[in-house]
């Protein structure tokens, strides 16, 4: 597995950033060009990252040394497939939020605008940050700027409800911060290094009592941000957010940003064998197992369609964990998968929401009667989404929760099985009366033929939910996430 | 026994700090506080310089750098000089720190028309 | 040649020029400003160029002064230790002096100009002296010259300030006397006051009764002056009154050179091992920072003005750095060292953003901050910056050395400190962000109301450039500090702990 050197990871990471400061100097003078540099930046930083895809193909991982601060300790980014796999995510993400936010946007002259588009594109530069960093510590601090950005845009309504979301949501995700950085310190402690190896480089450093305290502490820090039950309660109030918001950052970029640490702590820096050996792995399946199956609970009870999709969120994050943590080739190929195809799911089911308020001011499932004659477009991909999400062939939902299931299957315990399939059952009966009520039932009182959201609205989310059914039937088009994803299993299981 | 007469300096200048402190403690007009914050530092240096006496030491200063007879000078007879130099350092420092305390005391009461702590404190307040 | 004086020039240089500066301000004030600013500029290169000197030859400068060889006369040194401190004083002082033109006549008459940049140079003095000089009594002279010019300069501010420095000056005055009869107990036994010399002859007294109280007397009195728990109650007032540039230049600088001076007690004139083994004193330092940092940390949550709020984060980052000092191990000791320069630049750079808010709004409530994001832009990214760094948000410099005080802390399995400093974050976080969250945050009752929102555009701040750059200065000097601190800890830092400490 050769490296190659190159800045294209440093480029891609600065083109949001650039596009950031771009948006900050030409504020509220010129919108259209400011527009105009949020989706430059997108597609560039796209480019970017879609131009290191070969590479990754043959095996090879791409490696840019920023600056070596102390023996051990640089600021590196290294593409391996996995950080390819949520970097590709984020940024083909960004661009269709960036043409969906512009319309949702403009449509309800919302205030501060300058403001939220700095703000996305740092969160941006945080979140392809955290995908593309080679250690704990070039992660860390992306992760504590991806926080930090991402709170104005959930407190942009300004509202006391907002603002105190607001809070809640550093507060949680600083403390989260905090454990990490006593892991990180401790891990620096034991082993005198922070890459990441592929399989783990714990092995062989400190008792086993130290190496629970540390992956416990790991696990409560990134497990904040990944929505963990129970330090989960930020997600259903952050849904305050404008629309876009909800839609890439915590749909795509903020929880997948905190399952992919999690991962990357699993994987990376400790690593099955080390799991196995500690049997910490079952304890957390069982932990996670919990979430799965209780978030979809929660979810059947809130009439509010955000939060409902808040918590259908926690339980598909959790549903990730878990196949990682099983241990196995299959459900870690499963849960990789389902990291990009629940993104793109998930992404069109928000945007779908947004269409909905944008046009019809409704919020509660119970009102969304008939909603599917007047917006047949936006339904049409709601119902693509959902039924993804179920895990109902062709779209992509299927292939991710197919793998994970003949995981579970070939792990040593048959009930993640069912955890799975009681999952997937319960998110059937949670989406389906939406569709149900959205198509059949009528709507009493105003209906007026058809009358979709506008165009820079409806499109985003027609797209995504086309790339759902394509990802379904062809799983390595576009992006060959598949054959990424064989690679992430076989340096992760292989490799050491 | 021996420890009180053998080492009254060290009684002096501990009682004197007591009272310098308790003056600066406890004592509600600010020009008390001050006075007890010279006898504070006063105390210290009385103690510095008693540390410099000797037994039977005398003045020391040298009339001609050799005696009579040709022997050098034993440092034995004469008292320690140093502490007195540092202590004349620490002295110029309490005046100069008694010297702005005053003039800050003449810039409050000009203020407040009192140099009382508590009635400073309720002046503030408003 | 004259590269030779550079030690004792760089404090008798602000020395002549404070008379200097009265002496002109009797005929023509303007003339004050240049000259306070040539001789802050010459201290620079006399720090830099010693700095870069002691990197070199790799040993220490040793200057005495009126060529009388220690230990009968006075000896400045310069090493690895305090080589960076005095770059950064002068760094500091210059780039407040600068910010202080403007700053500070809005809030003093110009008839007391002269006075104000007298006491200024006098307050560097004092400073470069404390972090210079070799000999132990010498110390407490330039302590006391540093402390004067603070009392008097802290009483140039507003209402109460005058009482403020008053009780400053009381409190102060304890502690100069404690460190005074401290001296006094060394000199006893020893019979000299040169510190490499107290070295030599300490070890084999290290067990008598004298050296353990001496050795007291000295932490009392220099826990005083660097505002230690409990003894810190004299900062908070007395900083909050001040004028905005006498606290921007006391804030960084005077608090960091007393930790400066304890760890010179600590670890040069008594050899580690006194304060861990035979008087296990770090035991209770450690316990005084852990305390420190919690209750500064709750009490700076119940402020509602701004620079009393920063005030008591000067108690808490004292705090971090007594427990990397309490860790008393290698890298403990680093991220104590690293963290008092980074400190010195976090304060100034929070302490000045503040002035510049208080000129501009004329108020520090932090609850009357609305709409700043939009009146002052350039002040308030100036603040987060700060504000992230005293946060540990890397890449700015205070995550690194919270960084190499959590590895000390878990070096020494001091897992409560560790606790103390991860939670001390935490609620750095919070305070900050109260004040950011009003700041940027336009509270409103209705979702609908986005019509207006064009109402207030995003101006410039109105204040002068003067105050702007050196703010700006700061900001960016965290940020590569922080980027460079691997160079800066390798090169320097690195021969500034004693070998004989562990790890």
């Amino acid at each position: 597995m050769e490296t190659i050197h190159s800045s294209i990871p440093l480029y891609a990471i600065l083109s949001p950033l650039a596009g950031a400061f771009l948006i900050l100097f030409t504020g509220n003078r010129r919108p259209n060009l400011r527009e105009f540099w949020t989706i430059f930046a997108s597609i560039t930083q796209f480019t970017l990252i879609y131009s290191l895809i070969p590479c990754i193909l043959r095996g090879s991982v791409v490696e840019y040394n920023v600056i070596e601060i102390y023996r051990g300790i640089a600021l590196k980014f290294t593409v391996d497939a996995f950080g390819m796999v949520f970097a590709l995510l984020s940024s083909s993400l960004w661009i269709i939020v960036s043409v969906y936010s512009i319309g949702y946007m403009r449509s309800l002259s919302e205030h501060a605008q300058t403001r939220y588009f700095f703000c996305f594109a740092i969160a941006l530069f945080g979140a392809t940050g955290v995908a593309l960093s080679g250690n704990l510590l070039t992660l860390y601090m992306f992760y504590e700027i991806l926080t930090i950005s991402t709170y104005p845009l959930v407190a942009h309504k300004e509202t006391p409800e907002a603002i105190k979301a607001g809070r809640k949501y550093l507060v949680y995700l600083l403390t989260g911060a905090v454990f990490v950085l006593f892991s990180m310190g401790f891990t620096y402690y034991l082993t005198g290094t922070l890459d990441f190896v592929a399989g783990g480089f714990l092995k062989g450093h400190g008792s086993p009592e130290v190496l629970r305290i540390i992956f416990a502490s790991f696990i409560i820090g990134f497990g904040t941000k990944a929505a963990i039950m129970p330090l989960h309660e930020w997600l259903p109030s952050a849904m305050i957010a404008p629309t876009p918001v909800s839609a890439l950052l915590h749909a795509v970029a903020v929880v997948k940003a905190g399952v992919f640490c999690v991962l990357r702590v699993i994987l990376y820096v400790f690593g099955p064998k080390i799991l196995s050996d500690l049997n910490i792995w079952l304890v957390l399946a069982y932990v996670i197992s919990f979430t799965v199956i209780f978030a979809n609970i929660i979810a059947l009870s809130q009439d509010n369609l955000k939060r409902r999709l808040a918590f259908s969120t926690i339980n598909n994050l959790a549903i990730i964990i878990l196949g990682a943590c099983l241990l196995s080739p299959d459900s870690l190929r499963g849960a990789v998968l389902h990291i990009p195809f629940h993104g793109f799911m998930k992404i069109t089911l928000f945007m779908c929401a947004g269409a909905i308020y944008v046009k019809t001011r409704k919020e509660l499932v119970s009102e969304m009667d008939g909603i599917g004659r007047e917006m047949p477009i936006t339904m049409a991909a709601f119902t693509i989404g959902a039924v993804g999400l179920v895990g109902i062939p062709p779209v992509c939902g299927f292939i991710s929760k197919w793998y994970l299931c003949i995981g579970a299957l070939k792990s040593k315990e048959i009930i993640f099985l069912f955890i799975f399939l009681v999952s997937a059952l319960l998110d059937a009966v949670y989406f389906f009366p939406i569709i149900i009520n959205a198509y059949f039932k009528r709507n009493n009182g105003e209906s007026s033929g058809s009358r979709e959201a506008p165009l820079l609205i409806v499109v985003p989310l027609a797209i995504t939910a086309v790339f759902s059914i394509v990802f379904g039937i062809f799983p390595d088009s576009f992006f060959r996430l598949f054959t990424i994803t064989g690679i992430v299993v076989k340096t992760v299981f292989g490799g050491t | 026994m021996e420890i009180m007469v053998g080492k009254f300096n060290y009684w002096i200048y501990i009682i004197l700090i007591m009272v310098g402190f308790y003056g600066m403690m406890a004592k509600n007009n600010l020009m008390k506080k001050l006075i007890g914050m010279n006898i504070f530092q006063w105390s210290i240096i009385l103690y510095y310089i008693s540390i410099g006496a000797k037994k039977g030491g005398t003045v020391p200063i040298i009339m001609d750098t050799h005696s009579a007879a040709g022997q050098a000078i034993r440092a034995i007879d004469y008292i320690n000089p140093l502490p007195h130099v540092l202590m004349l350092t620490a002295i110029v420092v309490g005046v100069a720190t008694t010297g702005i305390a005053l003039a800050l005391l003449i810039i409050i009461y000009k203020k407040y028309g009192t140099l009382e702590e508590d009635e400073i404190i309720e002046a503030l307040k408003k | 040649m004259i590269s030779e004086h550079f030690p004792a020039l760089i404090v008798v240089t602000p020395l002549i020029l404070s008379f200097v500066v009265f002496a002109v301000g009797l005929f023509d004030r303007r003339y004050c400003f240049p000259l306070v600013i040539i001789a802050l500029g010459a201290c620079i290169h006399f720090a830099v160029s010693m700095m870069k000197k002691v990197i070199a030859q790799g040993s220490a400068i040793h200057y005495y002064l009126g060529a009388w060889a220690p230990p009968w006369g006075i000896e400045y040194v310069v090493d690895h230790l305090n080589a960076l401190v005095l770059v950064s004083i002068a760094v500091i002082s210059f780039l407040v002096a600068i910010y202080s033109n403007s700053n500070v006549k809005r809030e003093l008459p110009e008839a007391k100009l002269p006075q104000f940049y007298t006491l200024f140079l006098l307050q560097v003095t004092g400073l470069f002296g404390i972090t210079i000089t070799g000999d132990a009594f010498n110390l407490y002279v330039l302590l006391e010259i540093a402390s004067f010019s603070a009392y008097a300069i802290i009483a140039m501010g507003e209402n109460g300030a005058q009482f403020a420095a008053f009780r400053y000056m009381i409190f102060g005055t304890i502690g100069a006397c404690a460190y005074l009869l401290g001296v006094g107990y060394l000199y006893i036994i020893t019979g000299s006051l040169n510190m490499a010399d107290l070295s030599k002859l300490l070890p084999p007294l290290y067990h008598s009764k004298v050296l353990i109280a001496g050795f007291s007397f000295l932490l009392v009195g220099i826990g005083i002056k660097m505002a230690l728990f409990p003894v810190h109650t004299w900062l908070p007032d007395s900083y909050t009154l001040a004028p905005s540039s006498v606290s921007a230049l006391l804030a960084p600088l005077f608090t960091k050179v007393g930790a400066y001076v304890l760890i010179r007690v600590m670890f040069t004139i008594f050899d580690p091992s006194f304060s861990v083994t035979i008087f296990p004193v770090t035991e209770i330092l450690g316990w005084v920072g852990a305390t420190g940092i919690i209750f500064a940390s709750i009490l700076a949550l119940a402020q509602t003005d701004l620079k009393r709020m920063l005030c008591y984060l000067i108690v808490v980052e004292i705090g971090f750095i007594v427990i990397g000092i309490a860790s008393a191990n290698r890298f403990g000791l680093t991220g104590a060292i690293f963290h008092i320069i980074n400190d010195m630049f976090m304060m100034a750079c929070l302490f000045t953003a503040a002035g510049a808010i208080f000129s501009q709004i004329g108020t520090r409530n932090i609850y009357q901050f609305r709409i700043l994001h939009k009146t002052m832009p350039i002040t308030m990214a100036v603040f987060i910056i700060g504000a992230l760094s005293v946060i540990g948000v890397p890449p700015m410099c205070g995550f690194f050395s919270k960084w190499y005080l959590i590895l000390g802390v878990i070096q020494a399995k001091k897992w409560v400190y560790l606790a103390v400093i991860l939670i001390g974050s935490l609620l750095n976080a919070i305070l900050f962000f109260r004040v950011l969250e009003n700041a940027y945050f336009e509270t409103r009752n209705n979702i609908e109301n986005t019509l207006n929102n064009k109402g207030v555009t995003v101006t410039l701040d109105r204040i002068p450039k003067g105050e702007l750059i050196p703010m700006m200065c700061f900001a960016v000097i965290i940020i590569l500090l922080g980027i460079f601190s691997g160079k800066i800890i390798n090169n320097i830092i690195q021969f500034a702990i004693p070998g004989a400490l562990q790890g």
